[in-house]
């Protein structure tokens, strides 16, 4: 049975904060997908991690480069966040 | 009055080329549809505000012979595809006032063609759910039974569709979200081989199971949809050019894999089953050879996709934080605007899956569930390359249940997961499959729609598409 303890990692690594009672409803649910999916557990696959995928896993390179003249993005994907000053986002400090 | 409950793409470019009506003629009848049946349905969040411009670009390719199948023809998109200077939102609010600054292939091919987008459509929370009930605009409603789902995470693109509200749309699938709801909605739904199609320009779930699918009325439009939108782009490095099909195959010659072990699992319903049995017949009738089968490492797929896709997808919403896009929730320090953003813009099916996530990508967690996951994938491949060297085709259920009702199976997630049970395996498997319209059952004095699934091997996508439009036709 997964702890509350747990939950409230799991929450702090995915960046989540839990009022007590989703943490509650978190345990239970999540403690049943657990169990569901470790039946993988019962299959022999030793085979599996000695051949390879099927699906082609070959890594696509390019050439090092300008792929666009510096700048031209700018404005398009600064916009879209919600706190910005001139071409920077805007963030809380940290030190 | 252009008679949309029977128009297809086939008929209505015949239409358009011959000049019976114009596109838009043909987008107006479209909206005036949508305006009448939309508040109930909750199919599209958002029709677009130059769909008549985009139909008179039409008209003008038209009128200088300059047509392709897709000129004209209005088609609605799942929330989570961009279109330049379009809000897109995954059905989220973490994206609220998000403008797409860009659009991948997909949408560029069929804007080139001069096809009309007519809006985006409803969808589970970035695509985690089977019914649309995840949204946090609402549940779509089915347009056969109003009181129940649509099914998921394409409800509002398969119910646009199903009701006449667009002549074809585009979802993704990431381990049924196009087939299931095609099925619950009476339609067509095409997941193509893993990488037919660019994923640039999609929101990303699960990066190695995910594909935009088409969802049309016949076989036929649906492969019309999938050739104007196929291709290997040099912005999806795991995109591919699907082999051409070399030779003309007869229904004779080819054979038909069911897999009873599989069907065989509890949670089947006995009319389901039926229905099955009755579409298999018509396969036989049509020539095809029936062959039981045996696929022991296949019923896994769906607690393998449970592992891969939460982590893949706790991987691909990490950026969603509060300072690039969308909803920012301010605390008081970064961390805190990070923690407290992703508690209020996300919803709870999005919160238990970011945890599985974490969990199953932990040390100490890792081997025994993730690196676990993707060795029993493997094997899962390689059982499905097996099977196909004796089967031409596998069929299934496209759904163990005819659409269930709103509210139904929200208390209970695994009981929802079990609702892709039949549709994962070809995700996992990168194999491409097919949900095809088979009949009807009859629940509370009400008609819903079946689907038979039909899986071909890797690349094999023409096998398919033929066997649909033969059982179809």
């Amino acid at each position: 049975m997964i702890t509350t303890e747990e939950i409230e990692k799991l929450a702090m690594l995915a960046r989540i904060a839990l009022s007590p009672e989703e943490k509650e409803r978190m345990r239970g649910e999540v403690d049943s997908i657990l169990e569901y999916v470790a039946t993988i557990q019962k299959v022999s696959a030793t085979a599996g991690t000695r051949t390879p995928s099927i699906v082609a896993q070959v890594n696509v390179m390019r050439e090092d480069g300008s792929p666009h003249e510096s700048g031209i993005y700018t404005e398009a994907l600064v916009s879209s966040a919600p706190r910005r000053e001139g071409n920077y986002i805007k963030v809380k400090k940290i030190l | 009055m252009i008679d949309l409950t029977t128009l297809t793409i086939v008929k209505a470019h015949d239409a358009l080329l011959k000049g019976e009506y114009s596109a838009v003629e043909l987008a107006e009848s479209y909206l005036a549809e949508i305006e009448k049946k939309n508040t109930e349905l909750n199919a599209y969040l958002e029709v677009f505000d130059d769909v008549r411009e985009q139909a008179k670009v039409a008209d003008v390719l038209i009128k200088a012979g300059k047509a392709t199948m897709m000129t004209g023809i209005p088609i609605a998109l799942k929330d989570n595809i961009l279109v330049k200077g379009k809000r897109v939102s995954a059905s989220s609010k973490i994206l609220t006032g998000y403008v797409a600054p860009y659009e991948g292939m997909a949408i560029a091919k069929l804007r080139d063609a001069g096809v009309v987008l007519l809006g985006r459509t409803n969808m589970d929370e970035f695509a985690m759910g089977s019914s649309t009930e995840t949204s946090a605009f609402g549940p779509t409603r089915n347009p056969f039974d109003t009181s129940r789902v649509p099914g998921g995470s394409s409800g509002g693109a398969a119910t646009a569709v199903g009701a006449g509200l667009a002549l074809a749309a585009l979802g993704t699938d990431t381990g049924g979200s196009v087939r299931q709801p095609a099925a619950f909605c009476g339609v067509v739904g095409y997941k193509p081989t893993y990488g037919t199609i660019s994923r640039n320009g999609i929101i990303a779930m699960g990066s190695s199971l995910d594909i935009i699918g088409p969802i049309t009325k016949t076989v036929e439009d649906n492969e019309i949809l999938f050739d104007a939108i196929a291709g290997r782009d040099p912005l999806d490095s795991t995109s591919i050019d699907l082999p051409a099909s070399s030779f003309e195959l007869r229904a004779s010659s080819l054979s038909v894999g069911v897999p009873r072990n599989f069907l065989d699992m509890r949670g089947i319903d006995a009319d389901v089953l039926a229905n099955f049995n009755e579409s298999i017949k018509k396969l036989q009738s049509l020539g095809y050879t029936i062959k039981d089968i045996s696929l022991p490492t296949i019923p896994y797929s769906l607690a393998v996709y449970y592992i891969i896709m939460p982590a893949e997808l706790s991987t691909n919403l990490s950026r969603f934080d509060g300072v690039k896009y969308g909803f920012h929730k301010d605390a008081d320090s970064l961390l805190h605007d990070y923690m407290e953003t992703r508690a209020e813009g996300f919803g709870r099916e999005a919160h238990r899956r970011l945890l599985l996530g974490a969990y199953v990508l932990s040390s100490g967690y890792y081997d025994a569930y993730y690196r676990k996951a993707i060795s029993v994938r493997t094997l899962i491949e390689h059982e499905f390359a097996e099977a196909f060297k004796n089967v031409d085709l596998i069929a299934t259920p496209t759904t163990p249940t005819p659409a269930f009702k709103i509210g139904e199976k929200t208390k209970d997630p695994l009981s929802m997961y079990l609702a892709d049970i039949f549709t994962v395996p070809a995700n996992i498997g990168a194999i491409p499959a097919l949900s095809i319209p088979s009949g009807f059952v009859e629940r509370e004095g009400k008609s819903l729609p079946l689907g038979i699934q039909l899986m071909a091997g890797y690349g094999q996508d023409h096998l398919l598409l033929d066997a649909g439009k033969a059982f179809k036709g």
